[in-house]
């Protein structure tokens, strides 16, 4: 990483799912879990920078914080929210703004599909009152192609499903805690065509935080720091295949998680091959399967063979999403990205208890995909 | 210059392409997405094969859908290859169960979005 190291000093989450609790109140929870988490209390942090989707604003949360005066920037980036919330806390800290800042983010959304306005995505009314403003079949579609080019099936769609409920079972901040079987899955309904009910995630509610620290400042603190090795954040290029599109080009796909991905492990002097446990947006079975490729952890269509040997599961070589990912802990937008990141701290320390990933993991890795073609990802060691 | 597809007297849609880098778009926009220069209207071909496809199984929340006369029923829908545009639209087709990946499909501007059918035996070449 180029710069000062940025130690990862605090990390706390909440429960996923749905709650009584405002996006706020669990966004508060959140983020004195990381200062307990820490050690530290709220006046000893220099810079703030968060953001929901559509809970609210982040900066209000001083009001309950504590009004230290401190700057705190409100970030909205969709699905890259809590990686652009931490890239920007990244560089406070290297730039010398302050020495400890806190990335925070946070969602609470209704029950249901989203439902987007075309003319919020420049597309003309025809598209929403025709029903192609669904979220739901650009996922389908995307796998369907996916699945016809490099002989992946829908059984290995189930087994993703399948692997994150057993992990979901085993983290008890998840929301699906009850295991499916791959059968069960597969026979749950179709939905959008080559998916079923139960291989997409639900739109949730749930917050995360994180306290990151200068070398310095982290030495002066109890916790057991994790370095962040890199945080990069990428826009679309031309040629990608994204949600709402009236047209694509023609010839192969760009990908902007695999531009994310390769940049923060650039940025990091490390490689796919180094790492020993990954977090992958998996917003259903199939984005799971292609990020696997698309972020470098294997070539198209070896999914097939990984995914039935249990490479992926807690115990295997390639331990993806093992605190059940978005399927098992739903997808408050502003969250997942630094719910990902609790959870590769907790299990580079060791701390994750039943869904702990055995040999000591050393380096890991967080990806984020989502509209309209952005994706952020990190790379963490200890 | 943009042109409303849904003007267009000609069943077929219409696009644009740049001068400079040939990137074929839809519908139809004066600028080029890749490189930002002039693009002009360009007619797309009437036919292509499917590259790709789902079902909405469920009726999308209203608004913004406005659901058919007789009620909503599932419908597919995809991307067809016209030419080098990749070109969403929704699919009339008698039977789900028929939609494959690289059927021949004729598409047609319409009030809505485009909409896909099977080419019957002599459309190829429109």
């Amino acid at each position: 990483m180029s710069g000062t190291d940025v130690l990862i000093c605090g990390a706390g989450r909440t429960p996923f799912g749905r709650s009584e609790a405002t996006g706020r109140q669990l966004a508060i929870a959140a983020v004195n879990a990381a200062l307990a988490d820490a050690g530290i209390g709220w006046s000893r942090v220099g810079a703030a920078f968060g953001g929901s989707d559509s809970a609210g604003l982040a900066d209000t949360l001083v009001a309950q914080l504590g009004l230290s005066g401190l700057p705190f920037v409100n970030v909205k980036n969709g699905c890259a929210t809590g990686g652009s919330a931490l890239v920007s806390a990244v560089n406070a800290i290297r730039s010398g703004m302050a020495d400890v800042v806190l990335a925070v983010g946070f969602d609470k959304h209704p029950r249901g599909a989203f439902d987007p306005r075309p003319e919020d995505w420049g597309l003309g009314a025809e598209y929403g009152s025709d029903g192609l403003m669904v979220t739901t079949q650009f996922f389908g579609m995307k796998i369907r192609r996916y699945m016809h080019d490099h002989g992946i099936t829908p059984r290995t769609l189930a087994l993703v499903a399948e692997k994150a409920y057993r992990n979901g079972v085993l983290t008890p901040g998840a929301w699906r805690r009850k295991a499916l079987s791959a059968g069960e899955i597969l026979e749950s309904g179709m939905v959008s065509d080559p998916l079923t009910r139960y291989m997409f995630c639900s739109p949730g509610a749930g917050a995360a935080a994180l306290v990151l620290c200068s070398p310095e400042a982290a030495r002066a603190m109890d916790g057991q720091p994790v370095t962040l090795r890199s945080a990069a954040v990428r826009t679309r290029r031309f040629g990608s295949f994204e949600v709402f599109s009236p047209w694509i080009p023609g010839g192969a796909l760009t990908s902007v998680s695999r531009d994310a991905s390769a940049a923060a492990f650039e940025e990091a002097g490390l490689g796919p091959g180094d790492v020993d446990v990954c977090q992958l947006q998996d917003t259903e079975s199939g984005a799971e399967v292609m990020h696997m490729a698309e972020c470098g952890f294997c070539e198209d269509g070896e999914q097939e063979r990984l995914v039935a040997s249990g490479a992926t599961g807690i115990g295997g070589t390639l331990p993806v999403n093992t605190d059940g990912g978005c399927i098992a802990n739903g997808e408050p937008i502003g969250a997942s990205g630094l719910r990902q990141v609790y959870e590769v701290v907790q299990q580079l320390r060791g701390r994750s208890g039943e869904h702990q990933v055995p040999g000591d993991p050393r380096i890991g890795f967080t990806h984020v995909y989502g509209a309209p073609g952005v994706s952020a990802c990190t790379v963490l060691s200890r | 210059m943009t042109t409303d597809p849904r003007s267009q007297a000609a069943p077929g849609l219409q696009g644009a392409r740049c001068s400079g880098c040939s990137v074929t778009v839809y519908p139809a926009d004066d600028a080029c997405p890749r490189c930002g220069g002039p693009a002009a209207p360009v007619a797309l071909p009437g036919t292509g094969t499917l590259w790709t496809w789902t079902v909405q199984r469920y009726a999308p929340k209203s608004p913004p859908y406005q659901p058919p006369p007789g009620g909503f029923v599932p419908f597919a829908l995809g991307y067809v290859e016209l030419g080098d545009v990749r070109v969403a639209a929704v699919l009339d087709v008698d039977d789900l169960d028929d939609v494959r990946i690289g059927m021949p499909l004729s598409v047609t501007a319409g009030p809505g979005v485009p909409r896909a059918r099977p080419t019957t035996p002599g459309e190829e070449d429109s």
